[in-house]
């Protein structure tokens, strides 16, 4: 008889910080301890809280453990397990308050956070089909398939004024009726699952911590327009979503939920995989179209849109998986439940991948109309080393940053376009005062150059020349008249270009030329790089009042150029000094600085 | 998959294996000792049956778990019943017997098995 549940996370997060080696010790140690009969062991989905993987908690006192190590189970086992006795030092600290435990949602990390698309991830086992279903799992699809017409499915999903989670928030309900209202005959819908942005995971986690809302929500969605065949595009970086949503895909055969006539309401429909080859290009919906058929992925005009001319020619739906992981629940619970959260014109929750310089690295999903001051300093818990946000980066290479100044904005679609950002797909990396502005957009430029495909000139030579420029402003070399020059460059290169991967590739460019253009005039004007990080505007020196003397910085240079007597102050030689900062980390006094 | 209610099926069994995982605070808890000295009086058993009783009575608001040694050693297995508007109730010298009626007189039934806690007990 099972007493007790040990939940590990099996994500990708908590994979690399080692919890495949952790669960293999548990299990062994569990059953050395003859508990194998008593104390069943599930591997989970992300639980979001990434910064403090390994992550492990135990039921049914709901213990949470964090940063858990091999070295630590056979306490846990011995401890916890068999005697019952919490091993405090392993607790995850926000839940230990005046000697007493409480819940894991009291933390400042989970308070705040409402989450429907990631309900399961870190709750179920997503190898398990039946732990799906005991959490209201194919309800949706029963209730749709036994109870509403498409027509109703479709008029539901409008009215919760879901709009689609992987950048451009289209409303999900009326592209499903743009491919409803297509003539009979095959039809397809898809699932972006080619998750690319830098520093974005959300799709990631659903995949593998909730692969089954996936499904569940493919059927649906091919419910209401009248397909019967789906596709999944998902990127091959991703191994571990894969692995778990092919086995996923075999339950659901097994068990009839995909099939024919299934729940004997007549409907058929399947789903196959497609593993995409890395390229950022094939999230652009033709071009992740043209992927599928087996074509080079390259982009097409548009129109005609996917919903009447897209996969094979035929009418497709073309979701992300985030958008698709909300829709079990919108079916189940109503439009008008989901409806009440968010903001006027954004409803429901976003998933957010926080990273950069921030404490708690991990998902997080708020209600629409959160402020960033919220997300950053409440459950992101603020910035490590007591530094200073500078700004937030949203939305990838497509977004844009957002400064201080607009940190109480209600992050929802629209507002982050008005302040010159965007959704995208959700990723939001913090930047302190340590980070420049213009090496961030010079990143994301580099990206772009990077992955543009190549077919239309605007991108292909546009952003090449876009990073050109920035390259000349962060050498020291660029003028005044080179700002304005990129200022025009971006605009044209948004107006042309084909496909969204261009159009939005100079947003970050343009958002830091209007919030931050005195650190561009910075380094243009006075050749300095206000945050010391561009390697030809600044030196590295030893401070003279400082310095002890001790050698150290000029054993660990590996270019020699530190000389100087023991005791006596060193010098840096400017000329042989390839500013790698080594010394900085080195010296014990604070004597060395970037000016 | 041949209709809904066989869906609802799988559910409802699936559910209850999973009742360990959902937060009941304010449902009743029983805490079995189980340190060294409680082990080594059968508190396995005790704790074992307590978890297999309350399943198959599917006790919904009932958590069963485990605690250390709580300094009575002679009385072990001691099982501590927390409920959420009376006294906390202390069984002693428990076995798996003695649990089966705890289960059925005290959980279910809310009167306390007199005869089983430690204020009666040696009298």
């Amino acid at each position: 008889m099972i007493r007790s549940h040990v939940l590990v996370c099996g994500g990708t997060g908590c994979t690399s910080s080692g919890s495949e080696a952790v669960i293999t010790a548990l299990e062994s140690h569990i059953d050395k301890a003859g508990l194998a009969n008593e104390i069943k062991v599930v591997k989970t989905g992300c639980f979001g809280l990434c910064a403090l993987g390994p992550i492990m908690i135990v039921y049914p006192e709901g213990t949470f453990y964090s940063m858990v190590k091999v070295d630590d189970i056979p306490e846990i086992v011995e401890e916890h397990l068999l005697k019952g006795r919490i091993v405090t030092r392993l607790v995850y600290e926000e839940t230990v308050q005046e000697d007493k435990i409480t819940s894991l949602d009291e933390t400042g990390f989970y308070k705040k956070q409402l989450r429907i698309a990631l309900r399961n991830c870190g709750v179920i086992d997503p190898e398990d089909i039946n732990e799906y279903i005991a959490y209201d799992g194919y309800q949706a699809l029963g209730k749709a398939l036994t109870e509403m017409t498409p027509e109703s499915v479709i008029e539901e999903i409008k009215n919760s004024g879901l709009r689609g989670r992987g950048g451009a928030g289209f409303p999900t309900g009326v592209k499903w009726s743009f491919a409803a209202s297509q003539p009979a005959g095959q039809k397809y819908v898809c699932c972006n699952a080619d998750e690319g942005d830098p520093g974005a995971f959300m799709d990631r986690s659903v995949l593998e911590g909730d692969p089954h809302a996936l499904i569940e929500a493919m059927a649906i969605a091919g419910y209401a327009i009248g397909s019967n065949q789906g596709f999944v595009y998902v990127r091959a970086e991703y191994p571990i979503a894969v692995h778990r949503l092919q086995i996923a895909v075999d339950q659901a055969r097994e068990m009839g939920l995909l099939g024919k006539d299934i729940m004997g309401s007549g409907f058929d429909f399947d789903l196959e995989l497609r593993l995409g080859a890395g390229a950022f290009v094939c999230g652009e919906e033709t071009a992740l179209l043209t992927s599928i058929e087996g074509n080079r992925g390259e982009p097409r005009p548009r129109p005609p849109f996917p919903a009447v001319k897209g996969l094979f020619g035929k009418p497709t739906i073309l979701n992300n998986v985030e958008t698709y992981a909300n829709i079990p629940r919108i079916i189940l619970l109503g439009a008008d439940w989901f409806n009440k959260i968010g903001t006027e014109r954004s409803k429901g929750t976003k998933v957010f991948a926080l990273g950069g310089k921030i404490n708690n690295t991990g998902l997080v999903e708020v209600p629409m109309g959160t402020t960033l001051r919220e997300i950053i300093d409440e459950i992101g818990g603020g910035i490590p080393n007591g530094k200073k946000f500078k700004a937030a980066q949203t939305g990838g290479p497509s977004g844009g940053c957002i400064p201080a100044s607009k940190m109480d904005v209600e992050i929802d679609y629209d507002n982050l376009i008005a302040i010159g950002s965007m959704m995208g797909s959700g990723g939001l990396i913090v930047m302190d005062e340590d980070s420049c502005m213009v090496d961030i957009a010079k990143f994301f430029l580099e990206f772009t150059v990077d992955e543009s495909c190549g077919k239309c000139t605007p991108c292909r030579i546009g952003t090449k020349r876009l990073h050109e420029m920035l390259e000349k402003v962060t050498s020291g070399k660029g003028t005044m008249a080179d700002l304005d020059k990129m200022e025009k460059l971006c605009y044209y290169i948004k107006e042309n270009a084909l496909c969204g991967l261009g159009q939005t590739a100079p947003n970050p460019v343009l958002s830091t030329l209007r919030y931050f253009r005195d650190e561009y005039e910075a380094h243009v004007r006075d050749k300095k790089c206000p945050s010391h990080v561009c390697k030809d505007l600044m030196n590295v020196v030893i401070l003279e009042d400082k310095c002890t003397g001790c050698t150290a910085c000029a054993r660990v240079c590996p270019t020699n150029c530190i000389s100087g007597a023991v005791k006596k102050t060193h010098v840096i030689d400017q000329d042989k000094c390839i500013k790698c900062g080594a010394c900085i980390e080195k010296c014990r006094f604070s004597a060395i600085v970037k000016q | 998959m041949k209709s809904l209610a066989e869906l609802q099926a799988i559910r409802d069994k699936a559910r209850a294996n999973m009742g360990i995982r959902e937060d009941k605070t304010d449902g009743v808890r029983v805490v079995v000792g189980m340190a060294t000295c409680g082990i080594a009086a059968g508190a396995r058993p005790v704790l074992s049956t307590f978890v297999e009783e309350v399943a198959r009575e599917k006790l919904q608001d009932v958590v069963v778990g485990q605690t250390g040694c709580i300094g009575i050693c002679q009385y072990e297995p001691v099982v501590e019943v927390f409920e959420p508007d009376r006294p906390k109730t202390t069984y002693v010298k428990m076995t798996a017997e003695k649990a089966i009626k705890v289960v059925h007189q005290h959980l279910m039934n809310g009167q306390i098995v007199e005869e089983y806690t430690i204020g009666t007990s040696g009298k």
